[in-house]
């Protein structure tokens, strides 16, 4: 059944030379040729040609990627549009790399009757430069109260079920969810969080919150949270995503749930794998997002994480704010960075570069294991695949994240006047050109 | 010259400390004559935005930037734009329009006066924000330590007691001790010690047994809410004052006791205390306008000369 909705383009047929292909799971890591023809990979190799209506793209000196998929953004449709659409998202998405994201249901109103959704998916064939699915709330309203129809909501085409931004706030409601989810046969993505050890709270509880007297979120309202809501579904064998793990604490619990047979899969978000709570000494509000910024012994946990798979994916966090909301004391500003275009970019200078990641684990995080959690088909350069899901990439690039480079209408990002490397000029989604710079 | 802001404690070098506090021991004897006033900041404006309650800081910024014959323009958010929901940014912008060279910020949220700064050309300087930074109060601090202990306070031992969690004096005051080399002990129940803040060079201490070490006892004021139903910081002040509040019998001789205002009697503070001539407190709020002329006057000329005396006065 269809999890994802995209607007109609133009088949693509390309052929893309001499860049370095890079799909972990068709085991290919070489200089190759790949042909599109009519939105799929026809052929894979060396010294391919091209028809006189195909355009031929010089990928030399290019990475040439299965493209992404995201499971976490926020698209803010409906409500606030001003902050994000469904078509700027998807371009930004698209922009990043990103062939297929799926927006949370934290909206206004929330998506939490199949309407909601049906006005969604609409939008989506609509507007949507790459393909977008969507989650469904838990809870009516988000409010922790009562179920949604999850079954009628999985039957028009919900990837999962998430009140993300906030907490399911009883072991009961959690475990009343865990179970009722079963009917859509999906599964819940957590936002973990012990609400009554987050009061207040503004950044990571450690030595930067003491000097800064900036109120602490410790670790344990996270891994907390998140060892109860294993422990449930472990007891009722239901399938839970975590979101946005953050904390060393967290892992232990994600792997000792992995360890039993509970069908557990994580996520962890670029900033998380790449900042820490030092980085906010001078108090700007671009860096404050929930969960926070956390030690560096957390930063280095996680990273070994994703490298082990103990963590299944790359997952951003996309999160638009208007720029009044955040030009405002660090205090009294909204959680939430935007993350589409900058993920790979972050990720690729930071640890494939480094060291600390190859590139192949990366791509993997990025794209397949993302996919196989939302019950997409991998993304995949060997010909075969229904369609063309696939990135081409400067690794020599440098660019600096502004208002003008970036897609989002929103610019909140915490790499905002930074330089980066590593950028995406090319995204072929759904066999359909979505993003462009090398025409 | 660019701009310079006083926003932390760490925006300041020990050389900068040093030259503040003779700077504003330079401006003792204007404070002693009749006619108490020097034009050296003529025709400079210093706006002081006080966006919370205070007494002691806005007013001896007030009189600070008057004594320099600098213009000055208070404004409190009650009856300003502010109850109008207008933000911080649109406030930095309409008030650089007159041109400013300082704007003082007081204000309940940390990253106040990065906001502030980041629009408008005017030195921003931090009065208080949120549970962050008190600058200005660290160096007054230390001005009295120096007039009162000798200008050489390294080695000197202080015991800071009380909310360390909720005190942005604790944290400027923290810095600008361990600056100048003094061993610095913080002593509070588990409940009001931020997680991690021994990194910040200092102990921690749950009671008052070793208080006899103490050269200077400084006291942080206990708030009420801290005893609210459901904050469980603290049982009751009873217990706090039975545990933590200082009066003579605590004390050697010789002990000086600091406490930045307003002071709970019975709390933190014996009226034995309060009310004995042996303690710092008034000297502090005395330092305050020397110091805060000292600092008005560094940000509009620079902290580059060494011998503030004679241009001065």
């Amino acid at each position: 059944m269809e999890r994802t909705w995209c607007r109609h383009a133009p088949a693509a047929d390309l052929l893309i030379t001499g860049g370095r292909v890079v799909d972990p799971g068709a085991g290919i890591d070489a200089q190759l040729d790949v042909l599109v023809a009519k939105g799929k990979v026809a052929e894979i190799g060396e010294g391919l040609s091209a028809g006189k209506n195909t355009r031929v793209v010089d990928a030399g000196g290019m990475l040439v990627l299965p493209g992404f998929v995201d499971l976490h953004t926020h698209l803010r449709t409906p409500g606030r549009e001003d902050e994000e659409d469904v078509g700027s998202g998807t371009l930004a998405a698209a922009a990043g790399g990103y062939v297929a994201v799926f927006a949370m249901a934290n909206t206004d109103p929330a998506v939490d009757t199949a309407a909601v959704l049906r006005g969604l998916i609409e939008t989506a064939r609509r507007e949507a430069v790459v393909p977008v699915g969507f989650f469904a709330a838990v809870t009516r309203g988000l409010a922790g109260e009562q179920l949604t129809e999850m079954g009628e909501l999985g039957a028009c085409g919900a990837v999962g079920f998430s009140d993300d931004g906030r907490p399911l706030p009883t072991a009961a409601l959690i475990r009343r969810a865990l179970q009722y989810v079963k009917v859509s046969g999906r599964f819940i993505a957590i936002h973990a969080q012990d609400d009554s050890l987050m009061k207040g709270g503004q950044m990571h509880e450690g030595p930067a919150s003491a000097r800064l007297g900036l109120t602490g979120i410790p670790s344990l309202c996270e891994s907390l949270d998140v060892a109860r809501t294993l422990d449930i579904a472990a007891y009722e064998d239901s399938a839970v995503h975590v979101c946005h793990v953050s904390t060393a604490a967290s892992l232990a619990a994600v792997e000792r749930a992995k360890a039993a047979g509970v069908r557990v899969t994580a996520e962890v978000t670029p900033h998380h794998l790449t900042l820490t709570d030092e980085a906010l000494e001078a108090l700007d509000p671009n860096l404050k997002m929930n969960p926070p910024l956390r030690a560096e012994s957390d930063r280095q946990a996680l990273v070994a994480a994703l490298r082990s798979g103990l963590i299944d994916c790359v997952a951003t966090d996309h999160a638009p704010h208007a720029v009044e909301e955040k030009d405002v004391p660090f205090e009294e500003a909204p959680f939430g960075i935007v993350g589409l275009e900058t993920a790979f970019a972050v990720l690729y200078g930071e640890l494939v570069a480094g060291g600390a990641l190859d590139l192949s684990t990366l791509v993997t995080r990025l794209s397949a294991a993302p996919a196989r959690i939302a019950g997409l088909p991998a993304p995949s350069l060997s010909p075969g695949a229904a369609a063309a899901d696939l990135c081409v990439v400067d690794p020599e690039a440098e660019w600096t994240v502004s208002p003008r480079s970036l897609q989002s209408r929103s610019f909140n990002s915490a790499w905002l006047g930074r330089k980066l490397g590593a950028r995406v000029l090319l995204t072929v989604a759904a066999g359909r050109v979505a993003w462009d710079q090398l025409a | 010259m660019p701009k310079r802001d006083l926003i932390s404690m760490a925006d300041l070098t020990r050389a900068d400390v040093e030259l503040l506090l003779d700077t504003a021991e330079s401006f003792l004897p204007v404070l002693e004559r009749d006619i108490k006033k020097v034009p050296t900041l003529r025709g400079r404006t210093i706006i002081n935005l006080f966006w919370e309650a205070s007494t002691r800081t806005s007013s001896s910024f007030d009189l600070a930037a008057k004594r320099l014959s600098a213009d000055t323009l208070a404004l409190k958010a009650s009856g300003s734009a502010v109850e109008k929901g207008e933000t911080l940014k649109d406030t930095a912008i309409t008030l650089s329009a007159y041109s400013p060279d300082i704007i003082v910020l007081r204000h309940p949220s940390a990253g106040a006066c990065q906001t502030l700064s980041a629009n408008t050309d005017a030195s921003v300087i931090n009065a208080g924000d949120g549970k962050h930074q008190h600058p200005t109060q660290c160096l007054l601090d230390l001005f009295s330590m120096r007039q009162n202990l000798g200008r050489d306070l390294d080695g000197l031992r202080v015991f800071i007691v009380g909310d360390i969690l909720h005190s942005r004096v604790a944290r400027s005051d923290i810095m600008g001790f361990k600056m100048l080399g003094m061993d610095v002990t913080l002593v509070a129940p588990p409940t009001l010690i931020p997680r991690g803040i021994e990194e910040m060079g200092v102990s921690v201490k749950y009671d008052l047994a070793d208080l006899a070490s103490a050269d200077v006892i400084y006291l942080l004021r206990i708030q009420r809410e801290r005893i609210k139903a459901g904050a469980n910081y603290l049982p009751s002040l009873r217990e706090y004052a039975r545990m933590y509040g200082i009066s003579q019998a605590r004390l050697r001789p010789g002990q000086r006791v600091m406490h930045p205002g307003p002071i709970n009697r019975g709390v933190e503070i014996a009226s034995d205390i309060a009310d004995d001539d042996e303690n710092l407190i008034a000297h502090q709020v005395f330092s305050g306008l020397a110091v805060r002329m000292a600092i008005l006057y560094r940000t509009i000329v620079g902290y580059s000369d060494g011998s503030a005396g004679g241009e001065v006065l």
